[in-house]
């Protein structure tokens, strides 16, 4: 009750049960396997954050998320496979030092925009910043011509269509197709060892809380009313004074940053970078997990991704052949029977029966003498 | 109230359905029991030939099988599948590996290169494959590289590829570029006089390697020949009207064309809807097998050259055996591509490098690789070289309307494998 100003009451049940299952019960449960694909899944819960506040609340429907994603886990994966690419470990190459995928590509020295990545503090700010810039740009372009709607959400879906087809065509700067592999150390010390990847995920577990509070502070604060008033009514805020582009423009950028830092984790935790992240397809993918979750909770965006990429791992390892199918009914049922996703079974079912419990026990124990300050039990 | 909460569970579980399905299930296990056992087992000891934990028993061998079996990739890696199934069962048949039946577990990459580093793991650190048939695209094991150099795993790889790549934990059972290019190209200028070549291809590394090594030897190495064109189109690409009339114009003595997957149907289509006639103008194609010929249609491509290591044409006791013995366990319309054939050997080179090193050790495997020989190779006679990769012979075959290849050329010896070519680079 503490935090009943940031979080109410079922959302700290949220908070403290989500904490519970990623710190206490799911390390415990799994292996390490295991526990670096629920780290792998987390990565998306990031991006699904970033959508509840940009889709879920402001309605702006970004089908281009995966550009963020990308961008975010290049600038990582570019510091990487710098360190990775010494000399001493490229020495079979026709230039050593550069690495490999350049080489293939009869490229004899680094490129320029690579060469700034080399420092730790550059890339971090770069994965931040460079979504943030470029997002930044789009949202400005459309959302000051009013572009809006499905509208935008076709121009985002085109611009991951070009980031991709850029960084296939591009393969001597890029790594191309592959993506950037065979990724080792950050700062000497080796990203693939077990023991890193418990750390890693605990850092990730750390972000990932830290975004859900951010997440939640934008949502609470007047900024985030104004962005629920924009998707209601977008001319009776315009009219009221507000701008309504700079808004957009804001929640836009946001996500972009959630989805980065996304990927920038899921670079450290897979340990590779591929342009399959930034197409079309992840894209839209990243909306079904917000989707699935509740589009309009933050918590249901965790438990979105974390549910659908856990079925498509153990449907995909059951029934090689069929798992699709399953997949696709998954989302079908979901759509029909519970359009609010995760979100809204929890509200409409499991919400209410604890409420119940919790306002009988309140009474039992109200009938026994023992309630403390009279409290009403809500 | 704890107490009330967990009677009514027992009461439920008691009429649940799992609880009956799995009482059906215990009843089966007496049955089992009765089914007549194989006689595996008679191998030396596990404990002798299987030092470091791999999944290894007396009387089973586990290995996985990773391919797309699902998305874009499905249609060609399905063939490598089907190829690896036949030949894990026919070693089953004779004996297996060290005495011991060979079990396979099979995982989807579903076409999506971080799936297939996902499940690479899972069949290396979860299930301890003591060997592994997979992967197709060069996306796909670059992807996975990493994982069997770091969990020292052991990869059979099927596919035709660029090269530039070398690797303990990886045995590459098809053709590098070098091999699969350099005999083609001097095929086509003995025998067509071709001097002037138009470079094709999809935008990846394995056509933008392999045409950098054609026009490598195409400018350096052949009297008096030139390339007059060079292009590139995003995979899936179907559009390939402007590129058409550039050839028309340009006229070159040969299209050498390294288009993959669906887009073959649209371009192959297209040169013959643009009045390209084959039988005048030559093309020769290192992408396109029987495979992909089931999708494009004969018609359209025949007469095209491809060059490549295997057809499922030719005529030796070996592949006989192999077509017909595929043909019976995957039906009678299956056709059998270049990479089918060398997914085929996977199974085959590991069980003589098992055998020959006398243990699943991967470093032990890894070791004994080089000099293993398969005299039953569909193709002919393979030999695995010091780096990997497999001498074999480079065949031309000219594309008929049914569907087949018919032999035109193949070399007299054994190519060389030379992933990092001196000169080419």
């Amino acid at each position: 009750m503490i935090n009943s100003r940031f979080f109410n009451r079922s959302e700290l049940i949220g908070f403290v049960s989500l904490l519970l299952l990623l710190v206490v019960i799911l390390p415990l449960a799994l292996d390490i396997f295991r526990l670096n694909l629920v780290a792998k899944y987390l990565t998306y819960s990031f991006v699904a954050i970033g959508l509840v506040l940009c889709w879920g609340y402001g309605g702006i429907l970004s089908l281009g998320q995966g550009v963020f994603f990308g961008l975010g886990g290049y600038c990582m994966a570019m510091f990487l496979k710098l360190e990775a690419s010494s000399v001493a470990n490229t020495k079979i190459q026709s230039t050593p030092g550069i690495p490999d995928f350049m080489d293939w590509n009869q490229l004899t020295a680094l490129p320029f925009f690579w060469k700034p990545f080399q420092s730790f503090p550059f890339a971090l700010a770069a994965i931040i910043l460079v979504p943030a810039i470029f997002s930044f740009i789009i949202g400005a372009a459309m959302f000051k011509r009013r572009v809006g709607g499905v509208y935008f959400a076709i121009i985002t879906q085109a611009i991951a269509a070009i980031m991709t087809i850029l960084i296939v065509g591009q393969q001597g700067y890029t790594g191309g197709i592959n993506g950037i592999t065979d990724l080792r150390t950050l700062h000497g010390w080796d990203i693939r060892t077990d023991h890193a990847k418990y750390i890693l995920y605990f850092v990730e577990v750390f972000f990932l809380f830290a975004a859900i509070v951010v997440a939640q502070f934008i949502r609470l604060t007047k900024l985030g009313r104004i962005l629920v008033a924009m998707r209601e009514q977008e001319d009776r805020v315009r009219f009221s004074g507000y701008s309504v582009a700079n808004f957009k423009i804001f929640a836009f950028c946001a996500a972009a940053v959630f989805a980065a830092v996304g990927g920038a984790l899921f670079t450290l935790e897979v340990g590779f970078m591929s342009p399959s992240f930034v197409g079309i397809v992840p894209s839209i993918e990243m909306v079904i997990y917000t989707a699935v979750g509740g589009r309009l909770s933050i918590f249901g965006a965790v438990y979105g991704s974390l549910l659908v990429n856990f079925a498509k791992t153990s449907l995909s390892e059951t029934f090689p052949q069929l798992w699709l199918f399953g997949l696709g009914a998954l989302f079908i049922a979901v759509v029909l029977a519970f359009p609010n996703g995760l979100a809204g079974i929890w509200g409409d079912y499991v919400q209410p029966r604890i409420d119940r419990l919790l306002a009988s026990r309140t009474k039992k124990s109200g009938n026994g003498g023992l309630v403390a300050n009279g409290a009403p039990a809500e | 109230m704890n107490g009330v909460l967990m009677s009514d569970e027992t009461k439920k579980g008691l009429k649940s359905p799992l609880r009956r399905q799995l009482m059906m299930g215990m009843a089966a296990i007496p049955a089992l029991a009765m089914m007549p056992r194989p006689s595996f087992g008679a191998g030396p000891a596990t404990s002798a030939v299987n030092t470091t934990g791999l999944a290894v028993t007396d009387s089973e061998v586990t290995v996985g099988i990773l391919h797309s079996v699902t998305g874009t990739m499905a249609i060609s890696e399905t063939g490598s599948v089907q190829a690896e199934k036949l030949a894990i069962e026919q070693i089953n048949a004779t004996g297996g590996v060290l005495g011991r039946k060979i079990k396979f577990i099979q995982e989807d990459g579903a076409s999506d290169w971080p799936t297939f580093a996902e499940k690479a793991k899972k069949l290396l650190v979860n299930d301890k494959c003591a060997a592994v048939m997979g992967c197709w695209t060069s996306a796909s094991r670059k992807a996975v590289l990493p994982v069997f150099e770091q969990y020292n795993g052991m990869l059979y790889y099927p596919t035709f590829y660029e090269g530039l790549e070398q690797s303990k934990n990886v045995i590459y059972t098809g053709q590098e570029a070098t091999q699969q290019i350099i005999a083609g190209l001097d095929w086509v200028n003995k025998t067509k006089g071709a001097k002037t070549f138009y470079l094709l291809g999809s935008d990846y590394i394995w056509p933008r390697t392999s045409n950098k090594i054609a026009r490598k030897h195409i400018e350096g190495h052949l009297q008096g020949c030139k390339v007059v064109g060079e292009e590139y189109f995003p995979l899936g690409h179907t559009q390939f009207n402007s590129v058409i009339n550039k050839i028309k114009l340009t006229k070159p003595d040969v299209i050498y064309a390294i288009i993959v997957g669906g887009s073959n149907v649209a371009f192959y289509k297209q040169l013959k809807a643009a009045g390209i006639d084959m039988s005048k103008q030559t093309l020769l194609t290192i992408s396109v097998t029987e495979d992909e010929i089931d999708g494009i249609g004969g018609e359209n491509i025949a007469g095209a050259y491809a060059c490549m290591k295997y057809f499922q044409s030719l005529d030796n006791a070996n592949n006989k055996a192999f077509v017909s013995a595929f043909k019976k366990m995957w039906g009678e319309k299956t056709v059998i591509g270049d990479v089918t054939q060398a997914a085929y050997l996977g199974p085959w080179l590991w069980k003589l490098t098992v055998e020959k090193a006398g243990s699943f050790d991967i470093d032990k495997v890894a070791a004994a690789s080089p000099g293993i020989e398969f005299k039953g190779a569909p193709e002919g006679y393979v030999r695995i070289h010091e780096n990997h990769h497999l001498w074999s012979k480079t065949r031309v075959g000219r594309a008929k309307a049914d569907g087949q290849y018919e032999l035109i050329y193949e070399t007299a010896d054994l190519v060389e494998p030379d992933p990092f070519p001196k000169g080419y680079q």
